[in-house]
Formats: C-alpha cells, structure tokens, sequence
C-alpha cells in the first residue's frame, strides 16, 4: 500500500473542502453569527494543520498506485472529508452532538438529504449554506474534483480514482484523457446549476434558497432548508425542480453526447429509454391512484411527476407529505427507492444501468435453462455486454441486498415499526432522504440511537460509494502486509 | 499469357488446374516445397519456393513479364502485400487477391483501389450467397446465373411426384406455362441433349433448363414445387460461410441457428449475430440435433469443415425429411461419389472462385470474343458459356434457323438490355448482345465464332 501518495490525496482533498469552507464562512461574517464564524474558522484552522503535516510527512511519495490504493483511497477519503465537514455544525454548537453532525454532513456529502434536524429554519445562513454545498461537491465527487483541476498528475491511477468514485458499472472515458473527461462532466455539472439557479431566481425565490436549493438539486440530494421541504414554494418553482431533478439523474456521458451533436445514440440509449419510461409511467399509476386527494388534474399531476421525479433520482425533497398516500402509490416509491438514477449521473440506487443488466442476465439465463446449450451474449446498446461486467453486477446485488439486511436488523434495535426501519434503511443507503411513517418526508432521523445514526451514516457512505469501496476500507485483507 | 500464382492451397492448385488446361502459362509460388512439386508432377507448369510477398522471390518468378498474378495464400496480409509489391515491380500487371476475414469484408471496394488490385475474391462469401440465391428458391439443386442476373440454367429433379413426369418435350410448354429451354438432361450419369419433341422425361432425370430469372417463380409454381418461403434454417458449423450466410438471412428475416462446436467461436458468432440463436455442440452428435428438433427446420445447410461429416449430416437430414439440404464441399474432387448420394444441393466455395477467376483471365485475354463466363453443369459434362456479341462477330442479324452451328452447340437465350429471350429458329442476334451457349464438347469452343461449323 503507497500510504504516503494515500497521504497526499487526503491533504489535498482537505484543502479542497477549506477553500469550500470559506464562501460559507463569508456569509456568515455578512449575517454577523458570530458561532457560525467560530465554527467555521476553527475547522479551517484544524484542515490546514492537517493538511500541512500530512503534506510534510507524504513528501516525496512513490508513484506506484494500483486498483486497491484507489478504492482505499477513495473510500477513506469520504471518511475524512465528512469527520472534518461536520465540525462547524459541532463548533457552532448548531447541532449539539458529534454524531448527529456527522450523520448530517454524510447526509449532505453522499447526497442522501436525510436530516437529524426538528427545526431546519432555525439554522444560520452560513451553515444552511455549507450544509446545502455539501450536496453540491458530494454529487459529482471529490476526488473527481481534485483530478479536474488540481496539478495532480498520473498516468493510470486516475482511472482507478474515478473508477471508484464514480457511479455505474461501468465507467469509461469520453476523450482519451481522463482529465479532459473530468473537466467535461464538471463543466456539463456547473452549467446545470447555474441554469437551474436562474430559473429559481426568476421565479421569486430569494439567492441563498436558490443556492441551496439548486446545489440540492443538481446533486441530487434533498437537504430542504425549510422544515416542511418544498410544500410551500409556488408551483413554477416545484415545478423547474421537477424537471432539473431528473435531469441531473440522467447519465452526464448523455449530454456530453447531444454537445458533440450524436443525438442518435441518445435517443436510441437503451438505459435513458427504460429511466424515463418507468418514471413515465409511475408518474401514470400515482396520479391515477391519488386522483382523490386533490382538487384538481393541474395539482395531482405536479405533486405526482414531483415525487417519482425526487424519488427515483433519489433526491428526496417533497411537495406534500406523500407519507399519507395511499399503499399503492407508497409502494411504487419504495420501489423507485431501490431503482434509483441512471449511471454516471449524480444519483444513488442501484442504478437503471444495473437493473438493465439484471434483466437481460436474467432473460438470457431463463433460455439457456430451455436450451443449455445455447451461447447467447448480453448485449447494450448492440455492443456486448463483458461477463465481467455480469460477474460484477451479480455481485453488486448480492452486496446490497446483505447490507440492506444487515443494517435494517441493527436499526430494528431502535423499536420503531417495521415501515419504518425499512424505509429508513432503503432511503440511507439509496441517498434519497426521507422515507416512510416515522421517517417521511415531514418528519426527521432525530429520534434514532447514535448507533443506528453511525449505521445509516456507514450505509449512506457505501451506497454513495457503490459498496466496493468501502467493503475494501473494512476488509482485513486490504489492511495485511505481504 | 502469363500468370504467377502465388499460395499453392486449394484454390491454388484448382486454378492451376483450370489455368493449365486452358493453355496458359503458369508460375507457381508456394513456401512449402512438397506441395509444388506435387503441383509440378501433375501440371505443366514452372514453381518458385519462397515468401510471395518477397521481390526476390517474385521477381524469380518472373513477375516482370507477367500478365497476371493471383495471391491466394492463407493469409490476407501476405496476399495484400504481394499484390502491391509485384505492382510496384511490375505497373502493367493485373493483381487479384484472396480475402477472406469477415471484419474486412464490407470495405474490399475501397481495399481494392487503395491497394491497386483488379479484383478481389472471397470464397466463402460467395459461397454464401450462393447458398442464399438456392435458400430464396427451394426447389432447384443449383442455379447457374448469366449475362448479369437476367438469365439462369437452373437444375431441377424428376422425382415420382413431379409433374414432368413421363411427359414429352414438345408437351412441356402447356404444363409450365412459360418458355424455357431444356439444354441438357442428365441419365444414369450420361447427358442427353434433348433435340426432339418426342424426348419424354424419366424419374430419377436431373434436367438443365434456361429460363429468363423472371420466369423462375412461374416455372416452379406450375411444376407444383412447394415453394413455400423458407422461415427457419440449420446451420451445422460456425465457419466463414456461417457466418456470412447467417448475417445474410438475418437481414431478409430468416431465423437462423447455428451449431458450433468451439465455445469461444460461438461467442464470437453471438456477438456479431445478434439475432442468430448460436447453439454450442457438436453437429455430429445426432442426439444434439434431435433435441434442436432437427424435423421442424426448413433447410439445413451442412457447412463444418470436414466434408465427410457435411455429407453424412446431409444424408440424415434428407432421411428425416428436411424440404432443403445444402452441403458445402470443400473438395469435391469426385464427383460420380458424391452424385450417388442424395446431398440436396452442392455447393463447392472452391470451384465458385476458380470459376469466378478464370471468368476474369478470360474476359483479359480476350478482346476477341472470349466466352465472359463459362459454368460446367451436368457434373462437368456440359459447359455453359456467357459470349457477348460484337463487331467481329459473324452471323449476326441472321435467323437461327439459316445458321448452321456445330453438332454438339446449342444457343439457348439472348439477352438484349434487360429482355431475355428463349432462343427458337426465328431468334437472331444484334451487336451487345449476351448469348448462353450450351456445349457437351469440353473446350471445344473457345470463341464465339467456334460455335459456327
């Protein structure tokens, strides 16, 4: 293991989220909360000591950096980011206790959007604000930041990075440099926000909650700034988040793919096809089922298309409080819960991609059992499907539905209801947010033990990270010497 | 003329063959001495032993003076780079090459120009597409295509159902309904040339008839052949020419399947195919056929690359009672065996290229009235040959009737533009005309003007 190039990530990433820190820290100077400014200026004090002695004791690092340094690495890396990322919260006494800082910060940085907060509004500007941005640099990945635009420079362990960073099962490059591709998918990624921050702007809602807001949004995360989520804005402005929601859980190669004008391979995706069908048509059985609740088509439609469209790309903010919809339509969400976005965007789940694949395997499994002696390939978008690529994506399955369990047993300790557990199981580990009953999208996380706060925190890590990474960090196999 | 063959294999050795015989003279270039002078011992010709692609090698083999070079060795490359060198050694020289791998098969017109070639030739696709012309009209054993697709010598058998059966010539137009031309039939393994109206049919007579290609549909419907389309076929191999055939059928949506006992040719196959159903196994194993319900097929082509295992499969589909059997031969030396058997239709990649090739020394050689193409039918015993009339020609605007051709040549059909017409006494010919003239005796008629007493 090169620890000392592990190092040296982790105090540039490090850096990266003090450089972060310091908007914050300014719009705290600017509101005058003098907690806040002291949150944030210890934790920018205790980042650049760190930064500065793990740069002094990694210098001169070897450059020997393999597919297990990268998922380390990586895995470590959002450890660090979110036991550092959380001390504001804790120094601003905001948020009283350790634990519940940190469950809020992984929240925030693996774009879960699920809050140990009973009152949000009571919150400072400056630590809304970081709270919120926290989505924002969580969605596209730090160290897919870091690569971007940072002077790191290497030939094959930047793959590796990304590899692990970012999710899908099978992530490639769009140019021959994997820094130009970084630069593209960050670029495509900024863009987005700023559109959709202008568009929310232009629709009456003040700049910080716009901010917020969109940085949300645009990383699909869901950490409201107002308790009750986003019943109380106008419907243009629930409805721009509709439509940026589930653009931004839509693979980013896509719009890399419409900016070099291939509009035929997008249109012919066979992943973006089976996204938005089935948000079409659960969007369809919702509105059908909850027809009832509502006074008019206008509003059945809207609060419909915005739940299937906060739920499947596991944002998870909320227009109404969907918890006391009928079964039916509950069951669809928990279901789009586990579906989540398509690969390479910025959502969590098991992926359409996956699903896709799953289905296929399946299908081709079900006609050998016919015929075993048939050979048939699995095939996406006319190219063959590696068996690997199978191999990994079985497994993925496997890794999720034991972590699913095993944790939904840990919080089971807590005594809530069943619903309860389980959907505050699939909304961590999915990063979407808010769950069902005791943990819908009107209620919080607070009422939990610290230890099944430290669970969700580790569950809503391994899914934003895609389980591998983090199963690595956790194995006694990576940590032995040869 | 001169020719350099270079790569002494199968097509090699065959075009020596048919090039020697023809009178030309020939240089062949292998790198495995045995088999030239196997070569040598048999044929009239002189050999080279060394790499084709080498200018000492070739310029040994006279490429200088050549007319003509031919690569077909096993390797695309090494054809490619003997072409362009001998080209370059030689700038009169015509080159044709062998290509044979599938993932250069849809750019041999752009290969061609890039690399200066006159022609390029692939057997196993033309075997392919051969076998697809005998798939898209199940009832003739093979079909011999002249003067650009308009006109074809079809063979047909007379079984105890048909309904030729004991029927005169001259009653024969009231049974199909179109004019065609009985050039030869084949008896008991000799030919007969029916030149009276009272020539009544047998079973068991494999008959040889001209027909303009717009008329097959009708011809086969009045005989009563069940021409019901082909849905599903059995391709036992996953060779080059399954590979080719399938792509082929795929696309006029016919389901294919194909059997192929190497497990990672046939992930190969699935990937390019991916609407073929690949089934790994061996096609000998007649258990494995069965559980593929072998009855339920269509046609079954037998395309591995033993021709003994071909022919047996063959025979069982034929015994099972599939409507089409196709077999691929790869060397079909003796014919009188193989024409014993009930094989279905015969399909040689080999002989398709040679005669493909010698079609081409042919039409070089020949400003002077060569036949275009010649096709042996009959099992070799008749030669029908593809002329195009021209100024030197004689007889031309003469009825029929008033010529006085050779005994044993026959003129069966001339195409005018797209017309076809069945040749009777009141036929003539024009200069750019295409004629198909049927001859039993071999080599006899070299030129259009031979055909003339």
């Amino acid at each position: 293991m090169n620890y000392k190039m592990m190092g040296r990530f982790l105090a540039q990433i490090l850096s990266i989220e003090g450089i972060f820190m310091i908007p914050a820290l300014c719009i705290s100077l600017y509101c005058g909360d003098s907690m806040a400014v002291k949150g944030f200026v210890c934790t920018l004090l205790i980042i650049a000591a760190l930064a500065a002695v793990l740069f002094l004791v990694c210098r001169g690092a070897p450059s020997a950096f393999y597919a297990k340094e990268g998922l380390v690495c990586v895995g470590a890396s959002w450890f660090v980011l979110s036991l550092v990322g959380c001390l504001p919260f804790w120094i601003s006494r905001e948020i009283p206790s350790y634990v519940d800082a940190f469950f809020e910060i992984v929240s925030g940085f693996t774009t879960t959007g699920a809050s140990i907060l009973t009152n949000v509004e009571a919150l400072s500007n400056g630590i809304l604000y970081w709270r919120s941005f926290s989505h924002w640099l969580g969605g596209m990945g730090v160290l897919v930041f870091l690569l971007t635009f940072t002077g790191e420079k290497g030939q094959g362990f930047t793959m590796h990075l990304l590899r692990a960073e970012s999710p899908g099962p099978n992530v490639g490059k769009l140019v021959p440099k994997m820094r130009t591709t970084a630069a593209i998918l960050y670029i495509i990624y900024i863009v987005m926000t700023i559109i959709n921050i202008i568009l929310l702007v232009i629709g009456d809602m003040p700049l910080l909650e716009a901010l917020c807001t969109a940085f949300g949004t645009a990383g699909t995360g869901g950490l409201a700034i107002k308790n009750d989520s986003m019943v109380r804005y106008s419907p243009y402005l629930q409805n721009v988040t509709t439509v940026f929601m589930i653009l931004f859980g839509v693979n980013f190669s896509c719009y890399y793919l419409l900016l070099i004008k291939e509009w035929k391979s997008v249109i012919r995706d066979e992943e973006l096809r089976l996204y938005f069908g089935i948000i079409l048509v659960s969007i369809l059985l919702i509105a059908l089922n909850i027809r009832s609740l509502y006074p008019t088509l206008e509003e059945t439609i809207r609060h419909a298309a915005f739940q299937v469209g906060s739920i499947i790309t596991t944002t998870g903010y909320a227009t109404t409080d969907f918890d006391l919809w009928p079964s039916f339509s509950k069951t669809i969400l928990m279901c789009l819960m586990v579906v989540g976005a398509c690969a390479g965007s910025t959502g969590g789940g098991l992926k359409v991609a996956r699903l896709l694949l799953l289905m296929k395997g399946l299908r081709r499994n079900i006609r050998q059992m016919l015929n075993p002696r048939k050979v048939e390939v699995v095939r996406n978008n006319g190219a063959v499907v590696d068996e690997k690529i199978l191999d990994n994506t079985n497994a993925y399955l496997a890794a999720y539905v034991i972590i699913l369990f095993a944790v939904f047993a840990i919080i089971s300790l807590d005594g809530f209801s069943i619903g309860t557990n389980f959907s505050a199981v699939l909304c961590t580990f999915n990063n979407i947010g808010p769950g069902m009953e005791a943990v819908g999208p009107m209620c919080n996380f607070s009422a939990f033990s610290d230890l099944s706060k430290l669970v969700l925190s580790w569950a809503m890590l391994a899914g934003r990270l895609e389980i591998f990474p983090i199963l690595v960090l956790f194995s006694r196999r990576t940590w032995q010497q040869k | 003329m001169n020719i350099i063959i270079a790569g002494d294999g199968k097509v090699g050795s065959a075009l020596t063959r048919q090039l020697t015989s023809e009178g030309y003279d020939v240089t062949v270039i292998d790198s495995n001495p045995q088999v030239l002078e196997s070569s040598v011992e048999r044929y009239d010709v002189t050999s080279v032993q060394g790499n084709c692609a080498a200018m000492s090698v070739l310029l040994q083999a006279g490429v200088k003076d050549a007319d003509l070079l031919i690569a077909a060795t096993n390797a695309d490359e090494v054809n490619l780079l003997c072409c362009t060198t001998a080209h370059a050694l030689n700038p009169r020289l015509h080159t044709i090459a062998r290509i044979r791998n599938p993932e250069y098969s849809d750019q041999i017109y752009r290969m061609r120009d890039v690399f200066g070639l006159s022609m390029i030739f692939n057997p196993e696709q033309q075997a392919a597409r051969e076998i697809e012309r005998l798939l898209k009209y199940p009832g003739f054993l093979r079909r011999d295509v002249f003067a650009q697709g308009r006109t074809e010598i079809v063979e047909l058998r007379i079984d105890k159902n048909s309904k030729l059966l004991n029927v005169r010539l001259i009653d024969m137009m009231g049974i199909i309904k179109c004019r065609v031309l009985v050039c030869a039939v084949l008896r008991d393994g000799s030919t007969v040339v029916p030149n009276s109206g009272d020539f009544t049919f047998r079973e068991g007579d494999r008959i040889f008839v001209t027909a303009p290609t717009k008329d097959l549909t009708t011809l086969l419907k009045n005989l009563g052949i069940i021409t019901r389309r082909v849905r599903r076929v059995l391709l036992c191999g996953g060779g080059r020419v399954s590979f080719y055939l399938a792509a082929a059928l795929e696309k006029s949506g016919i389901s294919v399947q194909i059997i192929e006992k190497n497990y990672d040719r046939c992930q190969e196959l699935c990937a390019q195919l991916p609407e073929v159903d690949i089934i790994h196994g061996d096609s000998s194993d007649l258990e494995l056929l069965e559980s593929q319900r072998l009855s339920e097929y269509d046609a079954v082509v037998t395309l591995t690359g033993e021709d003994e295992l071909n022919m047996i499969l063959s025979l069982y589909a034929g015994s099972v009672g599939i409507p089409q059997v196709i077999t691929k031969l790869g060397h079909a030396s003796s014919r009188s065996i193989i024409d014993s058997l009930n094989l279905g239709s015969v399909v040689c990649p080999k002989d398709l290229c040679v005669s493909n090739i010698v079609r081409y020394v042919r039409a070089m050689q020949n400003q002077t009235g060569a036949a275009v193409s010649v096709h042996a039918i009959a099992d070799g015993q008749v030669e029908a040959m593809e002329f195009l009339v021209d100024e030197n020609t004689k007889n031309c605007d003469t009825p029929l009737k008033n010529l006085k051709p050779k005994a044993n040549v026959l003129i069966a059909s001339i195409t005018r533009g797209s017309k076809t017409e069945i040749a009777n006494g009141d036929s003539m010919f024009h200069k750019g005309d295409t004629l198909v003239v049927v001859t039993n005796g071999r080599g006899a008629v070299r030129q259009l003007n031979d055909i003339f007493a």
